[in-house]
């Protein structure tokens, strides 16, 4: 694989980084956001490795990924980062990216009565709105 | 017979938990020689000293044995006790009850059976034992400092300061070490030159120090407070008394040779100062590439001196001087890379190592502080830095860290981006080691605000492409094997011990380690002495060093030395060994076992029926002598003998275990 300039400084790492307001830089890749991640058993890429692969400038992958989907946004990891990273708004805006391609939004505010219960938390909702709309 | 006293201590619980300190003092009151034995809970407090003075003069004791802790730990204390009561200290014994009894063994009866015989060892070598008399040896007020870096500039001063003189040996012709190559040093950035050159200025015009530069030290002789240096002043072929440092003699000089200074990328004249703030600023021919001393021809720069200071007839001058003590401040070399091919070192131009690069950046250095390509001096878009090389590789390289390469590295890494930001920093790595006060911060910042793509892993392969150079690589970290074109790329190359250093060790009859680094006498407690009283250590004569870690280590050799100089005499220890010449077959196989050269040859007359004979003998300087003991055990007709700790006081101890 070369590694180029181009590819580290490319307009869509500049997006991600406007988007998400974060230096990708910051990250030493400890790895304690993956072990902190509750969800990191199902996920294709490691929490961590999102990290490197952006570094390194290899957002394609990232796009193809499942991880940005499963992440539950629940924050964990950024509440543990040593670095004050913030990965949840990382994984937002690699969403927010495919998401805007697309165009639409994939839960409306209209269809949440039906498909929501009683213990559903809220934090959920919230997350649910950050994760799949626009 | 003797009057002997035995005084048994349970050091609290540490020897009375395993050792019955009653039944032991029972039996020491019964053997051979002894008039009196009693105990104490703390035998070295205050309290249990005074039960010994008094026991001496109540008892009329004539010396006495203390089964305690190991003679390491008190038996300084317990000798000044015995002359407090107006006993030769000499005349005391210690009985290694606890860290070769009480601490190693569980089972109480056996322990208090080896106490036994431990002290009945003791009692029986204390019955032998005689006055012995420390002798006073005379201090010289003087310091060699042995190495003009930063190191050395800084202990020399320091020990000035105190009052006291300094000569300071530096080989090259100008003082500065490696610290005058630097750019700016981590991790503040300050420019070196800005920072050394006021103390190179102050050490060569302080009143208390005398700076002997392209000079080297042949022989060291003598002892600590008297060593006896012999050191060669290299003929410079210009008189340092009359030359202005005009310049006019290297500005005219036809003869150009690659300037070490500068790790040869640039050409200096044979006639030259190595760099423009030279200490001192006069000039010395290197004969070996002058047309006058090769080839008889020229003498350009004697007939345009106005000063009339160059001397091709000047020679070496060879001085000999006394000093108190020795510090040694000479520094370290860079690793050869002849080894490391992969690089392509030495084959392309633009593969340089970090001191060379710090040439290129410095504005006095080769290109003037201008960061361009060696090959074709365009300016570097993609410059990618290798650490670790030949650090750490057991194989063909260091076994250790070299330990400032991941700090210059980001140092690196700032300054080339502060010349093009818009460029990019590669930095191959295989851990981060930034130990140190603001260390971390830094390298941070060359990560975070100057954008430097650190990669978790090596550089296997390192080749031209066209005009660039491709660098094969892995991200260890991603798992990506990598591709990256570069304009330079920079190898931050393992630092070494000097080559020559283990011949100054011998000369200096000092140690080294396995990687020829100066040996200290105590990894922790006495980091910046040498196993060899009297001489010191500073700089990365040690092991790998920055520079403020060489400062601290030069302050505290300073201060190690002044504590010494300030001393009028010092105290010698009387247990030295001594020749029975009566016994000396003259076979000298002690000479060759003595670490510390102590022992020389010497004849002696005889009258043997009353005819004179001469014979040859061994004979110990017993201020070299360091008691070791190691020619007692050499001396097949056991002539030798070391004072206090005889042959017979050492078979007396094994009959009395034994028999
Ligand atoms: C590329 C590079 C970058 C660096 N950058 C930094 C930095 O930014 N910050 C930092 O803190 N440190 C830095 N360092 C480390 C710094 O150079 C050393 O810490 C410092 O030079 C050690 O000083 P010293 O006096 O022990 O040795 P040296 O500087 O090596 O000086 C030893 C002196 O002794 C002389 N000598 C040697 N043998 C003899 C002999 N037998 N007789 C007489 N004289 C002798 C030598 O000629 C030399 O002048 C860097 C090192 C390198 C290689
Ligand atoms: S916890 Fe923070 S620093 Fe560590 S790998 Fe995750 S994002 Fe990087
Ligand atoms: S005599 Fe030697 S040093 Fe002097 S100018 Fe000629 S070559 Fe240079
Ligand atoms: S200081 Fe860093 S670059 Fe240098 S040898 Fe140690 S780990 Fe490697
Ligand atoms: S005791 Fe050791 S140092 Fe002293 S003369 Fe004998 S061998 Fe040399």
């Amino acid at each position: 694989m070369k590694i180029t300039r181009d590819n580290l400084c490319s307009s869509i790492v500049k997006e991600i980084a406007e988007i998400s307001g974060e230096n990708v830089a910051g990250c030493y890749q400890c790895g304690k956001c993956t072990a902190a991640c509750p969800v990191n058993t199902v996920m294709d890429i490691l929490p961590h490795q999102v990290l490197r692969f952006l570094q390194l400038g290899l957002v394609e992958a990232l796009l193809n990924c499942n991880t940005i989907w499963i992440c539950a946004s629940c924050f964990t990891c950024a509440g543990r980062c040593p670095r004050g990273v913030d990965l949840p708004g990382i994984m937002e805006a690699l969403r927010l990216i495919l998401l805007r391609k697309r165009g639409f939004s994939r839960i409306k505010a209209g269809v949440i009565p039906r498909v929501a219960d009683k213990g559903m938390p809220e934090q959920a909702l919230v997350s649910a709105f950050r994760k799949y709309t626009r | 017979m003797k009057r002997i006293g035995v005084f048994v201590c349970w050091c609290g619980t540490n020897i009375a938990n395993t050792v019955n300190i009653e039944a032991v003092t029972e039996a020491a009151g019964k053997m051979p020689g002894v008039v009196y034995a009693g105990n104490y809970k703390y035998m070295c407090s205050e309290i249990g000293q005074s039960k010994i003075k008094s026991a001496i003069i109540r008892e009329k004791l004539d010396r006495f044995v203390v089964a305690s802790c190991s003679p390491r730990m008190h038996e300084s204390t317990f000798r000044k006790t015995a002359a407090a009561a107006g006993l030769n200290p000499y005349l005391v014994e210690i009985a290694n009850i606890r860290e070769h009894c009480s601490w190693v063994h569980k089972n109480k009866g056996e322990a208090t059976a080896k106490a036994i015989a431990l002290i009945r060892a003791a009692v029986a070598k204390a019955a032998r034992d005689k006055e012995l008399w420390a002798t006073q040896i005379p201090v010289e007020h003087r310091a060699l400092v042995i190495g003009g870096g930063i190191g050395g500039i800084q202990a020399a001063l320091d020990i000035a300061d105190a009052g006291f003189e300094v000569d300071l040996v530096e080989r090259t012709p100008s003082i500065g070490g490696h610290m005058a190559q630097l750019d700016k040093t981590f991790p503040t950035l300050d420019c070196s030159a800005c920072i050394l050159t006021p103390k190179m200025g102050e050490a060569a015009s302080h009143p208390k120090i005398t700076l002997y530069t392209y000079s080297e030290v042949e022989k060291v002789d003598g002892y600590v407070g008297n060593f006896e240096a012999t050191i060669r002043k290299k003929a410079r072929s210009v008189d340092l008394e009359k030359c202005t440092g005009c310049g006019i003699c290297w500005e005219k000089c036809p003869s150009r040779v690659k300037s070490e200074f500068d790790e040869a990328l640039s050409m200096r004249k044979a006639i030259y100062i190595p760099f423009p703030q030279a200490v001192p600023n006069v000039p010395v021919i290197d004969r070996a590439s002058c047309r006058w001393f090769t080839r008889e021809k020229c003498g350009i720069c004697r007939k345009t001196c106005p000063a009339g200071a160059v001397n091709f007839d000047q020679e070496d001058e060879v001085l000999q001087k006394k000093y108190g003590a020795i510090v040694v401040a000479t520094g370290f070399d860079v690793l050869d890379l002849d080894d490391f091919g992969e690089y392509s070192y030495g084959k392309h131009p633009d593969v340089l190592t970090s001191l060379e690069f710090e040439r290129i950046l410095n504005s006095s250095g080769p290109t003037g502080g201008r960061l361009l390509r060696p090959s074709n001096q365009s300016p570097p878009k993609n410059v990618v830095f290798i650490q670790c090389v030949g650090s750490r590789d057991k194989s063909r390289g260091k076994p250790y860290c070299s330990k400032i390469c991941c700090m210059y590295s980001a140092k690196h890494v700032i300054l080339f981006k502060e010349k093009y930001p818009e460029a990019q920093a590669y930095v191959f790595y295989i851990d981060i080691r930034t130990a140190g006060k603001d260390f971390e911060e830094f390298h941070r910042r060359a990560v975070e605000e100057y954008g430097a793509l650190y990669l978790k892993g090596s550089a296997g392969k390192v080749f031209p492409d066209g005009d660039k150079l491709l660098v094969k690589g892995v991200d260890s970290l991603s798992g990506h094997a990598l591709e990256i074109e570069a304009d330079m790329v920079v190898l931050a190359t393992a630092i070494k011990a000097k080559s020559d250093a283990p011949q100054l060790a011998r000369l200096l009859g000092i140690s080294t380690d396995t990687h020829a680094f100066f040996m200290e006498a105590h990894p922790k407690l006495r980091p910046v002495e040498a196993h060899t009283a009297g001489i010191f250590l500073a700089g990365a004569c040690q092991g790998p060093k920055d520079i403020p870690e060489t400062v601290s280590q030069a302050s505290g050799a300073a201060a190690k030395a002044i504590v010494l100089l300030s001393k009028e005499n010092l105290l010698s220890d009387p247990c030295v060994s001594e020749v029975n010449e009566s016994l000396c077959t003259g076979c000298l196989a002690c000479i060759k076992v003595c670490p510390y050269s102590a022992i020389t040859e010497k004849t002696i007359e005889e009258k043997i029926h009353g005819k004179a004979l001469q014979r040859r003998v061994a004979e110990v300087n017993v201020a070299l002598c360091q008691g070791c003991g190691s020619c007692t055990v050499s001396c097949r007709p056991g002539a030798v003998n070391l004072k206090g700790f005889t042959n017979e006081q050492i078979m007396a101890e094994v009959d009395a275990i034994c028999l």
